[in-house]
């Protein structure tokens, strides 16, 4: 991680991640024809976290860098799963009290 | 960093005042104190700005009939009060502008990580006060500082658009204070300076900061929705659309809620630095303190849904936030509890300083727990936008946030600028706000649990003595924060030398002059003891009480 | 007055390490705003999705799913090529940094193109949201707000990809000026984060705006528990 010896990743990692990318791009393309019922999205969601974990892990170098910045890195995207988490609380649940119907 | 690069030893009467002179050494300077300085000034102006329409809501109010200012007016006043007050002083207030001139010397450093993105910051800030005020002059804003939909995207005659963007713009501002007090914190720590020998002011910055991070961007984008909204009618938020009004209020209470603790922590860690500084002794629980700010950074997120009670937000949800909202409260009483334990057996030193800290604490403790009252979700329900509310906020604004800012302000002005200023006069003033506060707001308690709505300009005639007696009190409070304002600029010509450390207080920023050269120190400090390491039973000198 | 010496380190770091550490932690800080940011348009679009899954995939079936797909193609191959930049960047060869920046700012501009063709064609069929907004001839439909929500977000994509393009421009400058060494190259190096952070974004966009209703039946999903 030393400034005077920059990580240099090999040509080969990065083909590799391109290639996953682009099989990515194309397999949810293709499986959004296919009907999973309730799995649909979830399916299309854990493709494309495959996908941006590899662009940050690879492309965006957190593989090699500090535990600080990858905590950092995983803080935001935890963080916005509680912003979501907290606020469906109360959309899923309005329809639990007669009143709300 | 470990090396001791040794900067060549100043001349001795150079400091970052005097380094450089004439506007532009000012305004292009990345000095990082400079800068404090410059939002210094630019903050005072808003005091001024937002404490006028303050008078104006309080003569208003005076009387039961609506007589002084149509509604629609006072409807625009009241709202310039909030969003100039809320966004241009309470949140930047301590950060900015104690923060950017004392986080990196409390560590040690030079400067702060990124000093251009600091000016940037300044620069951000500032255009937003002037698209602010330039909305109030085009015909101002009727919507209340929440913006609440439908009203502000659909219904509002205001510049709500300006004033959307004003707000994002300074939004930008805040973020990238935030940003640079990661960063420094965590990157530009002198040798030995390590985490737990931080100062709790450094402690209270990070905690903010993160808050910032995390929170500012989620107003930012909901902003601008509800531009989009006004402008283009998209129906986001509009029900006739199917939008829901209620999203917009979980999304801007997701960044306000936990900006009330943007706006107490650094508050609390000016506080922290005082009690220790006038009782000479170490924070008693010192870490227990410094993981309450972070405590309250991350449960105060998940607590906004207290403001939405009455709301359509759904019952089990109101549950959910109410039972955290009690949590919050927890980290916030630890901390009044261990600036207690403090005090207790110390050797008490009354400046003014110490006035306003020990008023911080027993106006937030009142604030504190009447917000409890108000989070428990069957009681508000009967308090919800009332003056009740009103009264909570101000305690814990003006009464903690408000006081604790007069507090530093002296406190570390002497540092700041080299002089001292008439110590009686301090006291004097500590004592008219502290009792014209609680002249002003105590009866809005009362009113508000009697029912008085908050946003309305008239009122039953057997209301008026309480409101009269909060006008009266406003009066006095004003006065007290006048007196700082003339003293203060006085000292800076006529007041008495400071020296290094006029408290002698422990701190890395006790040890270099006053004021600071522009890189703070000579040589980089190498940190050997924890933060606050007051001997045992330290008492101080008997000549330095008589001031 | 933050001067900066021969080797490019500021005179208020210690030494080049410091200096890059602090800017590589200040920049993911930037970014984890940035992720709140477009999280907030998440937010909106999960609620509203929840509230509405037969008017979202409706809507969704309206987008172009084929330009969107290459769209995603050629973001995919600026982010490569925004990578090797910074590799060679790391082994001081400055002109191929400027080559491949230069590749980057160019794919940059064909999304950018695609994105405007896309947008006309809304225009013209009525699907900008407001009083004119209309789908099959039905004013004011639940539709509407999806593609609020679209603008909004694709626009805000957009937005950042045209500033990533005027960095491009910055880092182009700079390589011809051979300012990037092994020792000091954290410039392009940010700035590559940057880009890499906005491809994200649309990774997660491409999914969620344009493959809803295209397995026949028209279910949202998880959001919506199944109906
Ligand atoms: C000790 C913990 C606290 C608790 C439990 C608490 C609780 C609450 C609750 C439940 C409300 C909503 C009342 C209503 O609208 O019906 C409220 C409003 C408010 N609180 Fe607090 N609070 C606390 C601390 C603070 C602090 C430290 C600040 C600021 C420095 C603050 C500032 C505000 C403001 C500005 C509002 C009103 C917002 C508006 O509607 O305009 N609170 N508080
Ligand atoms: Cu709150």
């Amino acid at each position: 991680m030393s400034s005077t010896h920059p990580h240099i990743t090999p040509l080969k990692v990065y083909f590799l991640v391109f290639a996953t990318l682009i099989a990515g791009t194309w397999l949810t393309y293709f499986v959004a024809y296919k009907d999973f019922g309730w799995l649909n999205t979830p399916v299309a969601m854990a493709i494309a976290i495959v996908k941006a974990g590899v662009v940050v892990l690879y492309f965006m170098h957190v593989k090699w860098q500090s535990r600080l910045t990858m905590m950092f890195a995983a803080g935001g995207f935890i963080w916005l799963f509680t912003l979501f988490a907290f606020t469906l609380q109360d959309y899923f649940t309005r329809s639990w009290m007669p009143l709300y119907q | 960093m470990s090396s001791t690069v040794a900067t060549p030893a100043a001349e001795p009467r150079t400091n970052y005042l005097n380094v450089d002179y004439g506007w532009k050494s000012w305004v292009f300077s990345t000095d990082h104190k400079r800068i404090a300085v410059m939002y210094l000034i630019t903050i005072a102006f808003m005091i001024l700005v937002g404490g006028s329409f303050a008078i104006l809501v309080r003569l208003e109010l005076a009387t039961p009939a609506g007589d002084m200012l149509q509604s629609e007016t006072y409807n625009k006043i009241f709202t310039m009060h909030g969003v100039v007050m809320v966004f241009f002083f309470l949140i930047p207030g301590v950060p900015a502008v104690l923060g950017n001139f004392l986080v990196p010397i409390m560590i040690g450093a030079k400067d702060l990580a990124f000093p251009k993105v600091n000016l940037l910051s300044y620069y951000i800030f500032l255009v937003g006060i002037l698209l602010t005020l330039l909305a109030a002059a085009m015909g101002g804003i009727d919507t209340g500082w929440t913006f609440y939909t439908p009203y502000s995207s659909t219904y509002s005659n205001g510049q709500v658009a300006l004033a959307a963007v004003a707000v994002f713009i300074t939004g930008f501002s805040s973020i990238l204070t935030g940003l640079n007090f990661v960063v420094t914190i965590h990157k530009m720590r002198a040798p030995g300076m390590t985490w737990f020998r931080l100062p709790l002011f450094i402690w209270a910055h990070y905690a903010t900061s993160l808050i910032i991070l995390l929170s500012t961007p989620v107003v930012a984008i909901t902003i601008v929705l509800v531009a989009l909204e006004r402008l283009f009618h998209v129906g986001v938020f509009d029900p006739t659309y199917g939008g829901d009004p209620v999203l917009f209020q979980h999304m801007f209470w997701f960044y306000s809620h936990p900006a009330v603790y943007i706006m107490i922590l650094p508050a609390m860690g000016v506080i922290s630095e005082l009690i220790s500084a006038f009782s000479k002794k170490r924070v008693f629980g010192y870490p227990v303190v410094a993981f309450s700010s972070l405590a309250i950074a991350v449960i105060g997120f998940f607590v906004w849904g207290h403001h939405m009670f009455v709301t359509g937000q759904s019952t089990y949800a109101g549950v959910v936030f109410s039972v955290i909202t009690m949590l919050v409260a927890v980290p916030s009483a630890i901390k009044v509890f261990n600036w207690v334990s403090t005090m207790y057996k110390g050797d008490i030193w009354m400046t003014t300083p110490m006035c306003f800290a020990i008023a911080f604490i027993g106006l937030f403790t009142v604030g504190g727990l009447t917000g409890i009252f108000l989070g428990t979700m069957g009681l508000d329900i009967h308090m919800h936008d009332t003056y009740f509310v009103v009264a909570h906020f101000h305690y814990v604004m003006v009464g903690g946030m408000v006081t604790a800012f007069w507090g530093g302000l002296h406190f570390w002005w002497p540092k700041m600028f080299g002089r001292m200023y008439p110590e009686n006069m301090g006291r004097v003033s500590a004592a008219i706000i502290f009792i014209g506060f609680n002249m002003t707001f105590f009866p809005q308690f009362i009113l508000g649990y009697m029912g008085m709505p908050r946003r309305y300009h008239f009122y039953p005639e057997e209301w008026q003595v309480l409101n009269v007696l909060s006008t009266a009190g406003a009066t006095l409070l004003g006065l007290g924060y006048l007196l700082p304002m003339v003293y203060l600029p006085w000292s800076l010509k006529f007041g008495k030398v400071a020296g290094k450390n006029p408290w002698a207080a422990k701190g890395l920023e006790w040890e270099t002059d006053s004021p600071p050269t522009t890189f703070n120190f000579d040589k980089v400090p190498v940190v050997t003891e924890e933060a606050y390491a007051y001997p045992e039973g330290a008492r101080h000198q008997p000549e330095a009480k008589v001031v | 007055m933050s001067s900066v010496d021969a080797t490019g380190l500021a005179h208020h770091f210690e030494d080049l390490e410091q200096q890059r550490e602090a800017a590589t932690l200040g920049m993911w800080a930037f970014l984890v705003t940035e992720i709140m940011f477009f999280g907030g348009l998440f937010g909106a679009y999960v609620v509203y999705r929840t509230m509405y899954p037969q008017a979202w995939d409706n809507a969704s079936n309206q987008l172009d799913v084929l330009l969107g797909a290459v769209n995603t193609t050629v973001l995919i191959v600026s982010s490569l090529t925004m990578a090797l930049a910074v590799r060679c960047a790391a082994k001081g060869n400055n002109r191929q940094v400027a080559g491949f920046t230069f590749l980057t700012l160019l794919l940059g501009f064909v999304f950018l193109g695609v994105k405007v063709i896309e947008y006309k064609h809304k225009w013209d069929h009525h699907l900008m949201p407001g009083p004119n907004f209309q789908l099959d001839g039905v004013v004011g439909g639940h539709e509407q707000i999806f593609f609020a929500l679209y603008f909004a977000m694709t626009g805000m994509h957009a937005f950042h990809m045209i500033i990533g393009a005027g960095l491009m421009l910055w880092v182009i400058l700079k390589a011809l000026r051979n300012d990037y060494t092994p020792q000091n190259h954290t410039h392009v190096e940010m700035i590559g984060l940057y880009w890499h952070f906005v491809d994200i974004v649309w990774i997660f966009l491409f999914p969620l705006l344009y493959l809803l209703g295209k397995h026949g039946h028209a279910i949202g999903a998880v959001v919506t528990g199944g109906h």
